[in-house]
């Protein structure tokens, strides 16, 4: 039984690319989203054990994303790294701020990522 | 394709997209220049160079990576208030979008040059170090606010920045509650912002934290109004949203604000058609009431519950209605209460006429919150403040060559002397074939003068893609289910007859098939249709390209130019969109180098100072028509005959039977405008010839037309489509021949004496008009067939018109034209072969060259 975990990025490259790398790692489905709203719709009806999510999106920002999730009694236990760019401290402070577990800095290796995949996720 | 070849391709695709939205904002700011940016335009541009970072980040595109870093820092200063948009932070920017195109042309070629490279570091070390930083205020107006701790935690930088600026200028600002359906809440939500957009600002868009149930969702909005309440809630109405103020503190009071942390924002209004009277604040006292009095308390006034203390835009009604201080508490965000007196900046704020107790009137300046060097924030600079352009290069290879002599496009000559060499000869300066992408400078150009790079890029995609509705494809899909149950059928009736084996079709089995064949032929041509379709895009996405260039030539020469576009929905296929983007840059370019005068010459002649430069798309049955028009001083065609005659283009006694027309004409031709003199006169490369070769090849023609004094207007006729063509099928002396059917105006029989000889050129008149002639046989040296009577194709592009004898007359039929190779490609009159589908080839007749062929022959003979 693989499980899921949650893509949330609204350039596509990107969103592929970070998807083929999560892909990568065995007993992970991969689920993605361009968007904070469908990242929203998509929380009720996939049980997914980890969230990936950038800040900067056009219709919810990642933040107030980490925060619904946190806050709610279903997600809350679900952990989230955020995806940033450098120079973003601001954002990537209120994001750990607000319960983010991780923060990836683009561009990043795939072996950083990984390796936080598997801690988290208790992969062998 | 290679692994690595993909995802470079899918990499330039998405760039592109990118890069083409970021041009289409910066076009909108660049028309804007002088007045206040729009927030969401700046944020918009940020987001576009912060997605391009991190894209070309992961990519491995290292110099389109630093320089979207460089840029996404300069616009995240911008948009967070840090810097002040002026003319130079501007052209940095579109200087930046052009070198972001080269960067892009050269990683898709593989291949990076150094001067490009250099650029790119310099361009982001000026960037860098670009503006003043703008003088932040020592306290924060955000403190000001009202705004539980927790809400603030989940803003980004930038969300905070625009709250900030909302409350420093005295902005209202609201909460927006609406709760939705899980499944559509986008929807709703979508509905709800484009309501609130033109009313103010949205900031953020927060869902809710708390469980809205298993199927339900709810958002705040946190909205800045422009409007009033009133208008507010008349803008909301219908939809599920409830409003409820944010309060403001007076600058003064923020040190109390301490004591106001506590109390929440108050009552909740409904929008929604007749719950208003429900909460009217009147009647729902009881925490509104605490909030209103907590805040006088705080702002020194007296904290009578019935007394008005202040009053909101609702104001000239509230002592009618006998309002609450509760109402008045929460009204408007940046209420004023005290001796200092704030206002807000909507019209309908004004004084109350109870201003109770010991307070004075307050007063209805909005200027009077915000201190002079706060103001506005993105505001522009005068345009005499624009760094020159020694400092500001905005790149074009026509800068040395305009200094080196050629003609100045600054201070203008007199419209009579604009030379009309010039206005013919000054062309696009991309290649005209192949992919092309900025030509680059040759490696030993001076570094630091990013002019010769970026002028010349092409405006052809990079990418080879469509982007297609889904509708389309679902529809596409729906048909390809239907051609499966026709081959079911089919399939069931190849059965049968197996299984019958030698007995006799029946006549029955005989109409089925015919019937399922029908319905196949049918699905078929919609199948073909629904492609052609989905392969059209709309010749706006060219308009666009060619906008920004307009603007960039525009300041070059130093022109006023307004570019009137129009029909850019007009749809084209994808490949004649892409092919015409440089025939049109250069005929842009013509018109605004030669075609247009100098503001001064235009007044001179009484003109108004700013010129007009048409770019108009109009769809005429099978074809489209492109007009690219300028209102300038036209084409003189005294000199065009002088020019053409001493090229040795035309004689002396064919210019006397010209018509004027005819005259205009000649500027197509390829001896018109030498490579020398091109060279001497504007440094660009090609002239209106290749424009006509270009458009010849999609199947299209070009015309002029001109008048001294009053302008210019190119005319370029194109089919709608070339994959597929509908085609007659004529046969000559034996032989078959394909003619695009699009360019087939009528079929006539005429008598071979109906044929006339004028002027040693064949003609025929048909209904009192006299028309060209010619004869497939003899034009492609066919032994002649001695015939009782022609058939004449008459053929038609724009105004052009030939009729085209033939023997015979085989039919219709839907062709693919594929070219042909080697030698073979450059028979005139000749467009490509088609297979017929029985095994039999023919060659498809090319209609521009014949109706050129046939001019030709009249010129030679004349």
């Amino acid at each position: 039984m693989r499980v899921k975990v949650l893509i949330v990025e609204d350039s596509k490259a990107s969103r592929e690319y970070i998807a083929a790398m999560v892909e990568a790692v065995e007993g992970i489905e991969v689920v993605v989203t361009s968007s904070g709203f469908e990242a929203l719709k998509l929380l009720p009806r996939h049980r997914f054990e980890l969230i990936i999510t950038d800040i900067n999106m056009p219709d919810i920002n990642g933040l107030e994303l980490i925060n619904f999730v946190k806050k709610n009694p279903n997600y809350r236990e679900v952990p989230l790294f955020i995806i940033t760019t450098e120079g973003r401290d601001q954002d990537r402070e209120r994001g750990l701020a607000l319960g983010a577990a991780e923060y990836l800095v683009k561009p990043f290796l795939p072996g950083s990522l990984e390796a936080l995949l598997r801690r988290y996720l208790k992969l062998p | 394709m290679s692994p690595g070849s993909k995802a470079l391709a899918e990499f330039v695709a998405e760039a592109t997209e990118i890069l083409d939205a970021l041009a289409r904002d910066l076009l909108v700011l660049d028309e804007r220049r002088g007045s206040e940016a729009d927030p969401d335009l700046v944020n918009g541009i940020f987001r576009a160079a912060h997605s391009l970072k991190g894209l070309s980040g992961l990519f491995g595109q290292e110099r389109i990576s630093r320089l979207a870093h460089g840029t996404e820092d300069l616009l995240d200063r911008l948009r967070l208030g840090k810097l002040l948009l002026d003319g130079a932070v501007l052209d940095s920017l579109i200087e930046a979008l052009d070198a972001f195109q080269a960067l892009l042309g050269e990683a898709a070629r593989g291949t990076e040059s150094e001067t490009l490279s250099a650029r790119v570091e310099a361009m982001s070390a000026r960037m860098a170090s670009m503006g003043a930083p703008v003088e932040v205020a020592a306290d924060d107006p955000l403190d000001r606010l009202e705004l539980e701790a927790q809400v603030r935690s989940v803003f980004t930088e930038y969300e905070e920045h625009r709250l900030r600026e909302n409350v420093r200028r005295g902005v209202s600002l609201w909460r927006v509650r609406a709760a939705f359906d899980l499944s559509d809440f986008d929807k709703g939500l979508a509905e709800l912002n484009t309501r609130l957009k033109p009313l103010g600002e949205v900031i953020s868009t927060l869902p809710s934290a708390q469980p809205g149930g298993a199927h339900g969702i709810a958002f705040d909005l946190i909205f800045g109004a422009q409007v009033d309440r009133e208008a507010l809630e008349t803008g909301l109405k219908g939809t599920p949203a409830e409003l409820s103020a944010l309060t403001v503190r007076p600058a003064a009071a923020a040190a109390t604000s301490a004591l106001l942390q506590a109390v929440q924002p108050a009552a909740t209004i409904h929008a929604s058609a007749g719950a208003k009277s429900e909460t009217r604040p009147g009647d729902a006292p009881t925490h509104d009431g605490a909030a209103g009095a907590a805040q006088d308390a705080v702002s020194g006034g007296v904290a009578a519950p019935d007394v008005p203390v202040r009053v909101t835009g609702a104001a000239p009604e509230a002592p009618r209605r006998g309002a609450t201080p509760a109402r008045g508490s929460r009204g408007a965000a940046s209420r004023g209460t005290s001796e200092d007196a704030k206002a807000s900046p909507a019209a309908g704020h004004s004084t109350s006429p109870k201003s109770g107790g010991k307070k004075k009137a307050v007063r209805a300046t909005a200027a009077a919150m915000l201190p002079e060097a706060q103001q506005p924030l993105l505001s522009h600079v005068p345009e005499d403040m624009e760094p020159g352009p020694l400092e500001w290069p905005t790149s074009d290879a026509d800068v040395p060559a305009n200094a080196g002599g050629s003609p100045s496009p600054a201070p203008a000559p007199a419209p009579s002397s604009v030379p009309v060499v010039a206005y013919l000869q000054g062309a696009a300066k991309a290649s005209p074939k192949g992919l092309s992408v900025a030509p680059m400078a040759p490696s030993g150009a001076p570094v630091g003068t990013p002019a010769a790079l970026t002028a010349d890029t092409s405006l052809r995609s990079l990418t080879q893609t469509v982007r297609v509705d889904i509708g389309r494809l679902d529809g596409l899909i729906n048909m390809v289910g239907e051609l499966l149950l026709i081959k079911a059928n089919l399939q069931r009736l190849a059965e049968s007859a197996r299984q019958d084996g030698a007995v006799a079709l029946s006549k029955l089995f005989g109409q089925e098939l015919a019937r399922e064949t029908r319905g196949l032929e049918r699905k078929l041509e919609a199948l073909q249709e629904g492609l052609l379709e989905a392969r059209m895009v709309p010749v706006g996405q060219v308009f666009d390209k060619l906008a920004r260039l307009v603007r960039r030539i525009t300041r070059e020469a130093g022109k006023e130019i307004e570019l009137a576009i129009s029909g850019g929905e007009v749809e084209l296929d994808k490949l004649i969109v892409e092919e015409l983007s440089d025939p049109l840059m250069h005929l842009i370019r013509n018109a605004i180098d030669h075609g247009v005068e100098s503001p001064d010459a235009r007044l001179a002649a009484g003109k108004p100072r700013r010129a007009v430069v048409g770019l108009r798309a109009e769809q005429k049955g099978n074809h489209v028509v492109i007009e690219v028009s300028d209102d300038g001083s036209g084409i003189d065609e005294v000199r065009v005959r002088e020019v053409a005659i001493t090229r040795g283009l035309i004689t002396f006694a064919q210019a006397q039977e010209m018509s004027r027309r005819e005259l205009l004409n000649l500027i197509f031709q390829p001896g018109f405008s030498t490579a020398r003199s091109v060279s001497e006169l504007s440094g660009r490369g090609v002239g209106l010839d290749v424009v006509k070769n270009n458009l010849g090849n999609l199947s299209g023609i070009i015309d002029v037309w001109s008048e001294r004094g009053k302008g210019t207007a190119f005319h370029l006729t194109l089919p709608v489509t070339l994959a597929i063509i509908r085609a007659l099928l004529v046969g000559v002396s034996g032989r078959t021949y394909a003619v695009p059917l699009n360019s087939v105006l009528e079929i006539v029989s005429v008598q071979p004496r109906e044929i006339r000889t004028v002027e040693r050129r064949e003609v025929l008149d048909l209904r009192g008009q006299t028309l060209p002639f010619v004869r497939l046989s003899r034009m492609f040296a066919l032994p002649e067939r001695p015939v009782g009577r022609h058939f004449v194709v008459v053929v038609g592009l724009a105004q052009e018109r030939l009729g085209i004898a033939v023997d015979e007359l085989h039919g219709q039929q839907d062709i693919v034209t594929k070219p042909l190779g080697g030698r073979l490609q450059s028979v005139r009159g000749i467009s490509g072969a088609t297979d017929l589908g029985n095994r039999r080839t023919v060659l498809v007749l090319d209609v521009a060259a014949l109706l050129e062929e046939g001019m030709a022959v009249e010129r030679r003979r004349a």
